[in-house]
């Protein structure tokens, strides 16, 4: 029996199974009682240890199994409600951006020497104005016969980037704040550059297409890795560190799968749409943009809404822990 | 305190221990992982070479995207699809395992995956291998964020009774009287002593291996003394064996078991002790 589940995650065994289960556990845990008390024969207690210990796991197991795999179930509801259910780490996340987007605003305007410095990818010693006339003038031809190699390559990097910023929150959060921090510089380095050079109109035809969606994306990757850097500390909770960890870990993972889906459509739009310019196009793109934050932020704080109530209810009332119900009686007696 | 076991009291009572796997095992599982992606990427290669015929561009593309994929998905795929083993921990027999000895989670598998990222800084995962000597339980940092620990997972062997004993005519079992006595007088310790010897004895200086069987012959026939016709003839190490034959195996499953007219016969012998 434990050969079969061990070898099909997805077996389910039928009432009669897991009787039999159950009884061969507790009978071999009864004779492992007794080799333990009054034997020495290691071999037996090794065998007898290790059966008990793999069905261990699937008798005690408490924890809600996944039914099925029902993706747009998970991207239109439990993601949106993720993210509404950790919205303080999403905004400190937006804080530490815009603290970051500010020096780089102050450094890149007051100090010639920082753009060459602080901004990467060629910006440092590129001229706005003249990238503005030589784009203009190509129309985007130069990534002819290279846009599926441009968005695939934006995919993967932006979601290993995504991924670091959330597995950098075991620096206590550390590693998440600076990467944020340093994301933030940059988008205001360039900003202001492009600002200050008069290119405004073409500065948000440029980011608006992609980056309504992108920068969220980096910005709820920044909320995951805040989220875990919180579950390591915490600070203001009574849970052991293992039990605040595991009830982390799945909103962790929904959160970075919400933010892949998300960069693949970034990537996507940066490679076939961004980075076509022309003064006839500004407006558009613009527009696009622009319904896209809206579109996002509807989504973020409305979708799932009514099952989200419900899913609160039910964790709250229905699937509470035996840990939760023992409690109680613990005290009583 | 570090240690290389992990102890989980069940709700039942039992302790049972997991053996805990050190840096340098999982290194090699993590090598021999590598190799296996090597040759994963070099398959996908040779696949994409193939649909060159569409598009240089898509299939440039197509090959980032299955690159990073697989890089990603091999752990996790692996991981949740074989219950926290990937081709190198199966290799060198170790399994992820949740750290308080429930099953593993999907959501545990892709954050132990992802915390790779981390893990593997600088190069070599240094950063994964400093964590795994520190900690308490052999973790790296994606261990600890995903609650999981890497077991070794011996290949459990029934203790192999069959082999050692069977085809072997049982002169004590003739007595299913003294049989029974011999039982009951006989500590879990002394009987565990002797099925060792037995499993050892090839081991042994033949020197040695005489005089162990010759003390262990007389210590369990001071015990319970069978009659003479019943033991004579018989090698001090045949005796320990039958010995051991009577205290291991229940009665009717040897291969010469008594035949039952005896075994009948030996019950009222025992109800008559009883009243």
């Amino acid at each position: 029996m434990l050969v079969k589940l061990e070898a099909d995650a997805g077996l389910r065994l039928d009432l009669k199974q897991l009787q039999r289960l159950h009884y061969l556990y507790e009978r071999t845990s009864a004779d492992l009682g007794k080799l333990v008390t009054f034997a020495s024969e290691p071999e037996t207690r090794r065998y007898l240890e290790n059966l008990v210990a793999r069905a261990y796991g699937e008798i005690h197991e408490t924890r809600e199994k996944p039914h099925r795999f029902a993706p747009l179930d998970w991207f239109f509801q439990t993601f949106p409600q993720t993210f509404r259910q950790h919205a303080g780490a999403w905004w400190l996340s937006v804080v530490i951006t815009m603290v970051g987007v500010l020096f780089g605003l102050g450094a890149v305007a007051f100090d010639t020497e920082a753009k060459g410095i602080l901004l990467p990818f060629g910006h440092g010693n590129m001229d706005p104005a003249k990238r503005v006339a030589r784009e203009e003038q190509d129309g985007g031809k130069h990534l002819e016969g290279n846009k599926a190699k441009f968005s695939a390559q934006l995919m993967t990097h932006n979601t290993k980037v995504s991924v670091t910023a959330m597995a950098l929150g075991m620096t206590w959060g550390i590693g998440t704040i600076v990467l944020l921090f340093y994301n933030g510089i940059i988008l205001g380095g360039v900003v202001v550059d492009y600002v200050l050079a008069g290119q405004t109109k073409f500065l948000l035809a440029w980011l608006l297409p992609h980056g309504s969606i992108e920068i969220p994306a980096i910005l709820i990757a920044g909320q995951a890795g805040l989220l875990l850097g919180r579950a390591l500390i915490g600070r203001g909770s009574r849970q052991a560190l293992r039990a605040r960890m595991r009830s982390a870990a799945p909103d962790l993972v929904t959160l970075i799968g919400g933010v892949a889906v998300m960069l693949v459509w970034a990537g996507f739009i940066e490679a076939f749409l961004s980075q076509y310019h022309g003064p006839q196009l500004y407006a558009g793109k613009i527009a696009f943009g622009t319904v896209e934050v809206v579109l996002l932020g509807v989504f973020l704080a409305r979708a799932g809404k009514k099952s989200s109530e419900f899913r609160v209810l039910s964790s709250g009332s229905l699937l509470r822990s035996p840990t939760q119900n023992s409690e109680p009686r613990t005290q009583n007696s | 305190m570090k240690t290389n076991t992990l102890l989980i009291r069940t709700p039942e009572g039992i302790v049972f221990a997991l053996p805990l796997a050190g840096p340098v095992t999982r290194f090699f599982a993590w090598l021999v992982d590598v190799a296996c992606l090597a040759v994963l990427s070099q398959l996908i290669m040779s696949a994409i070479r193939m649909l060159g015929w569409i598009s240089e561009d898509f299939v440039t593309a197509l090959g980032i995207l299955l690159f990073f994929i697989a890089q990603v998905g091999y752990g996790i795929g692996c991981e949740w699809l074989w219950r926290g083993q990937t081709l190198g921990k199966r290799l060198l027999r170790l399994r992820v395992m949740d750290a308080q000895g429930l099953q593993l989670q999907f959501s545990q598998v892709v954050i132990r995956n992802l915390l790779r990222f981390v893990d593997g800084l600088p190069l070599a995962y240094l950063v994964g291998g400093v964590a795994c000597l520190v900690s308490q339980r052999a973790q790296r940092l994606g261990d600890l964020a995903a609650n999981t620990i890497v077991v070794r997972h011996p290949q459990a062997r029934q203790p192999d009774l069959e082999q050692l004993l069977a085809g072997k005519f049982n002169s004590l079992r003739s007595h299913p009287h003294l049989a029974a006595r011999l039982r009951q007088r006989v500590s879990p310790a002394e009987a565990a002593a002797a099925l060792q010897a037995l499993v050892r004895r090839d081991e042994l200086e033949p020197a040695a291996r005489v005089q162990l069987f010759v003390e262990l012959a007389v210590h369990f026939k001071a015990l319970v003394e069978f009659p003479p016709e019943s033991v004579e003839g018989i090698a001090d190490e045949q005796y320990v064996r039958n010995v051991v034959d009577v205290l291991f195996r229940p009665r009717g499953s040897a291969g010469n078991a008594p035949a039952p007219s005896r075994s009948r016969r030996a019950e009222p012998v025992l109800t008559q002790g009883k009243l």
